[in-house]
This record gives C-alpha cells, structure tokens and sequence, in this order.
C-alpha cells in the first residue's frame, strides 16, 4: 500500500461501504459512516485523557496518580465509568426537571456539533462548510445556554452562581477567542476550515512555512487563542464556574451518576474541540510538520498536535491557581481584548506587505510594543514580593 | 516583565514531573496495601479489654465498674454488671472474687480514639489497640464489638506498646506486692493489737 493509500484508508474505506448499500439509504448511510466514528473516537479519547491528566497532575505534584486499576492504572477511566452509572440519579425536589434533565444532554450534543467542521485529517471533514468557523462559534455559545439551563434548572445558590459566573466569562472571553481567529480569516481569505488548511500548506525547505503560527500575528493569535480557549472550556486557572473549593463544582452541583459524567464529558469534548480548531487554525490542520515526515498519515499529525495543545492545558493547570472574578474580567477586557486587536492590525499589515525579513519584523513592532506597554500600564507601577505569612511563621 | 512568573511556575512544575520519574526520593507516596509504615509506639486506634492467662473469658481484668462507661465522651461502650461474682483469675485483685461484665460492647463507628477509656480504667483493664483496618461490609451489627472481639491478651498489649505496657505491669505488680504484704501485716498485728491495724488500713486506703 502507497503512503497515500493509508492516509485516505478510512476515507476509501467509507466510499465502499456507502457504495454496498442500496440507492435510496445511500445518503444517510453516507452521514452515520461520518458521524459514527467521531462519536466513538472523540469519547475514547476523553477516557484516555482523563487518566493521562490524573497521572500528569500527579507527577506534577510529584505523586504516582491512579495506578491500581489494570496496568498502570489504565483501565482507572473504565472503573469510573461503572461507578458514574450504577450511582443514583439524584433530582432535586425543587428542580425544573425538565431543563434539569436536558442541560447535560445539550452540553454533549452542542460540543459534538462542534467536531463537524474540524477536519481531522486530508479529505475527513463532516460538513465541509464555506462558514465553517461561524457555524464552530454559534454552536460553541450554545454550550452557554446548557450551562445556564444547569445552573437555573438545579434550583441551587450555589449552581446558579456557578452558572453566572460561566456565563460572564465565557461572554468575555469569546470576544477575544473570535477576534484572534479573525486575524486568520483575513490572510487564508477564507471562513471554510478547510480552505485555512490548504493556505497553510507546503514547506520551504522542510520547514512547514506557512504555518500561520510561525508569523508574528499568528505567534501573537495563538497564544491569545489558546487563553481564550482555556476560560471557554472552564479549565484552570479559569475554573471559576467550577471552583469546588468555594461553589462545590458549580452548575452541576446538583447533578450526580451519569449526568454527572456527561458533564464531564462535554466539557472535555469542547476542549477537544477548540483544540482542534487552534490546531486547524494555527497549526497547519492535519499537514506534517516537516515535509520528509509526510509519509505518517494525516490523521496521525491532527491527533499528535491535538494532544500536544492538551498536554499544554493539563501542565496549566498544574501550575496555575484559580483567578478571581475581578482579575479574571480585568484580564479578559483590560489585556486581551486590546492584544487582540493589535493582533487583526499586524495581521492587517502583513497582508499588504511584501514577504521577506523586514516584513516579519514590522509586523511583530506593535504586538511587542503593545505587550510590553500593557504589562507596565497594568503593573501600575506594583512590584511582585515574596508574600510573607505573618502568623504562620 | 508581563508573563515571566507563569514561565517560572511552568518550569517548576515541569521539573517536577520529569524529576518525579528520574528520582524515588521525590515521590513521598507510600504505596498503601503493598507498603507499609511502621506505626510509631503510640499511635492508638481502639480500645481493647486485656486479659490474663490464657482464657479470654474468665482472664479479663474488667469489673464493670461502668467508669469508662459514664466518661466516655461519645457514649460509645455499653456495660452491663454481672449478677454473680467470678473468682480473681488474673491474680491482681487479691484473690476476692469480682463482678465481671457480662456484656461490654464498644461501638467502633461512634468511638473517637480519644483513649479517656484507658486513662479513668482504675484497673489497667482496657488499652489502646493500633490495629486500624476495621472497616466491614456489615454496618450494623460488624461494627459493635463484644467484648469477645474486644478481649486481647497481656502479651498482645506488651507487643504492641511496650513502654506502657511495662509501666502498666510495673503497676499491677506493686499493687499486688501491696495487697499481698497487708494480709502478712495484718496477721502479724492482730494478735497484740487489732483496733491500730484497722486505723492503719483506712489510713492506707
Ligand atoms: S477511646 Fe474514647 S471514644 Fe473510644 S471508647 Fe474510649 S473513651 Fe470512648
Ligand atoms: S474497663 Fe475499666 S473502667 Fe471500664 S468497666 Fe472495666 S474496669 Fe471499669
């Protein structure tokens, strides 16, 4: 088999199978072969995820992690599974059980809508759409609604608080999350996921080029990028909607068993999903990194980078404390949102430019400028101590 | 500069989680079932009734005086007296025959491990057991312990705290010196005099 042959092997795959099937079923044949395989894979890869992070947390804080189911503790995400479904399904007395009931449903659902405009690889993309990137959006502020509907339907203090608290900052950081992204849809000229990909291809060298991470704007796009998708998928140090330590988990306080696990599961599923899109959107798609290494099927590339960007956010959060609400707004309106913008204008200026050094270089100036600016200006000329513990000493 | 301690916090924990792996001393984690700790001399779980001799019925040194009963601070040993009086099997109480519980049940959920049981016990009839895997799939009758369950010998107590244990011997055997020198005194005296060595005696006491 040619290289070329293993990294369209599902695609062919699937054509087959679409082709044994009778005339009339065809088309819905053709959509549950799409569908079917990401609703099996995305999971999966939640259930590997969790118990990778739980090891990593672990080594971060220098302990073994889970380690006693199956080997190496791998199978721990399998014993978790059993527990969340044999629990009892608690509703509360007071609940709206019916928003009670579908606000897990909707988070899930919501966040696997979103997986059908990521290409995870040459040709395998669900819904290759034109507006692919406003439909990604559109489905990602939906979440909220769920969020919300969580946190109201529960008839709880505490989730309704945490459910406020993710509704501000998942508004707040969306404008950023959006306007960093604009920055790659004015150079690809393109809102199709795919479209964006194919602009980031080829190599100089073996050098993947055309990255659009590898520019200053883009550079600049994805660290925002990144952060921005830290706070909407409520992970630390952005967890406020969650903070256990101060609301008890928030919006699914009141939930427990499955729909406990299903909120899990969303939210792991969205930060997948906005992963993907950071890597589609910055990191050249499904393309290898290096153009000898294009032998190595597509998918594998998407899957490799993907976990990369996971990776990035489990050492986050092994690292960082929870903000407050006041930093946390402070952060998203105060420094991202005019880092952002600068972002859109470099980006604006490197469209007009002729390529080469100077232009490299002229387009990084205001980013820096703006960087180095903010960090002063925000400081307000405070210094950072060694905090001294009065009492405790 | 803006962002230099998140990198400085990045760095830390990355040193951690590679160091973790090259390094045991890092990892403090005691792999529970597998590994073990030695239990410092004092630590103490849950009390339990020592007896003397071989035979855990009849040894046991409790007389239901119903002390740890009434302070116990959780209220969880239930007492209840014998009738009849069992002979002095252990030795330490002169010979006369004691009351002796006929039901002493400690509730192992309610009981706290404060040890006041031990330390109001006149007779060094209970002491702290280290024995801490007590948890049972029967949450209703697994969890009161009679006093069958409860009965450990003296050599159990020496192993496990042998200071105390010593100084709790120590104790007894003087009582008993004690007790076995005033019948002597008493038989010595008697003959001359016996209304002094009634005064004597409450003044001993
Ligand atoms: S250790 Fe304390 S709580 Fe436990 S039985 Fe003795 S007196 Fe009661
Ligand atoms: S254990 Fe000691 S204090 Fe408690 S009833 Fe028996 S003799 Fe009295």
């Amino acid at each position: 088999m040619t290289t070329q042959a293993v990294d369209q092997i599902f695609v062919t795959i699937k054509h087959w199978l679409v082709l044994q099937s009778p005339a009339v079923i065809q088309p819905a044949v053709s959509v549950l072969l799409s569908v079917l395989p990401l609703l099996i894979i995305f999971p999966s890869l939640f259930a590997v995820t969790t118990v990778l992070e739980r090891k990593g947390l672990g080594r971060m804080q220098n302990r073994y992690g889970p380690n006693r189911v199956g080997p190496y503790g791998f199978l721990q995400p399998l014993a978790d599974g059993i527990k969340a479904l044999i629990k009892e399904d608690i509703v509360p007395v007071g609940a709206d059980k019916l928003v009670h009931f579908l606000a897990p449903l909707l988070l899930v659902m919501t966040a696997f809508l979103e997986y059908a405009v990521i290409p995870v690889g040459r040709n395998m993309v669900v819904a290759d759409m034109d507006s692919a990137l406003v439909f990604f959006f559109a489905a990602g502020a939906a979440m909220e609604v769920s969020i919300f509907m969580a946190g109201w339907g529960s008839r709880n203090k505490y989730s309704m608080l945490g459910a406020m608290r993710a509704v501000a900052q998942m508004i707040s950081y969306e404008a950023p999350l959006i306007l960093s992204s604009i920055a790659v849809v004015m150079i690809a000229g393109s809102l199709s996921t795919t479209t964006i990909v194919e602009r980031q291809a080829g190599y100089w060298g073996v050098w993947p080029y055309h990255w659009y991470v590898f520019t200053p704007w883009g550079m600049a796009g994805f660290v925002l990028f990144m952060i921005a998708a830290t706070a909407e998928s409520n992970r630390s140090p952005f967890d406020l909607p969650e903070g256990e330590s101060e609301i008890i988990a928030g919006y699914f306080t009141e939930y427990s068993g499955f729909k406990f696990a299903l909120f899990f599961l969303g939210e792991y599923l969205g930060m997948f999903a906005i992963s993907g899109l950071a890597v589609t959107l910055f990191l050249g798609g499904w393309a290898a990194p290096l153009s000898f290494l294009t032998f190595i099927p597509s998918w594998i590339w998407f899957f490799a980078k993907l976990m990369t960007l996971i990776a990035g956010f489990i050492w986050i959060r092994g690292t960082l404390p929870r903000l407050r609400m006041d930093q946390l707004m402070n952060f998203a309106w105060k420094f991202m949102l005019p880092m952002t913008l600068v972002v859109i204008f470099s980006a604006g200026i490197w469209r007009f430019m002729p390529s080469g050094i100077v232009r490299w270089v002229v387009c990084a100036i205001p980013i820096v400028l703006l960087y180095w600016l903010l960090g002063r200006a925000l400081m307000g000329g405070r210094k950072l101590e060694k905090r001294t513990y009065r009492f405790a000493e | 500069m803006l962002g230099i301690g998140i990198i400085q916090g990045l760095v830390e924990t990355a040193r951690n989680f590679f160091g973790s792996y090259t390094s045991k001393q890092r990892l403090t984690t005691v792999q529970f079932p597998d590994e073990r700790l030695i239990q410092p001399e004092a630590a103490r779980v849950f009390p339990f009734l020592v007896y003397d001799t071989d035979d855990w019925e009849k040894g046991l040194r409790c007389v239901a005086c119903k002390i740890c009963e009434v302070e116990c601070p959780p209220q969880c040993i239930s007492i209840t007296k014998s009738a009849d009086k069992k002979p002095d099997y252990s030795g330490i109480y002169s010979g006369k025959p004691q009351f002796y519980p006929e039901k002493f049940d400690i509730d192992v959920s309610v009981c706290m491990s404060c040890q006041i049981c031990v330390e109001v016990c006149p007779f060094e009839a209970i002491k702290m057991d280290n024995a801490f895997e007590l948890s049972t799939d029967d949450r209703f009758g697994g969890l009161m312990w009679d006093k069958q369950r409860l009965a450990m010998p003296n050599s159990h107590y020496q192993a496990i705290h042998p200071t105390d244990a010593a100084e709790s011997d120590a104790a007894l055997a003087e009582k008993k010196a004690k007790a076995e020198a005033k019948p002597a005194a008493a038989a010595a005296a008697a003959p001359a005099k016996p209304a002094p060595e009634k005064a004597g005696a409450a003044t001993e006491r």
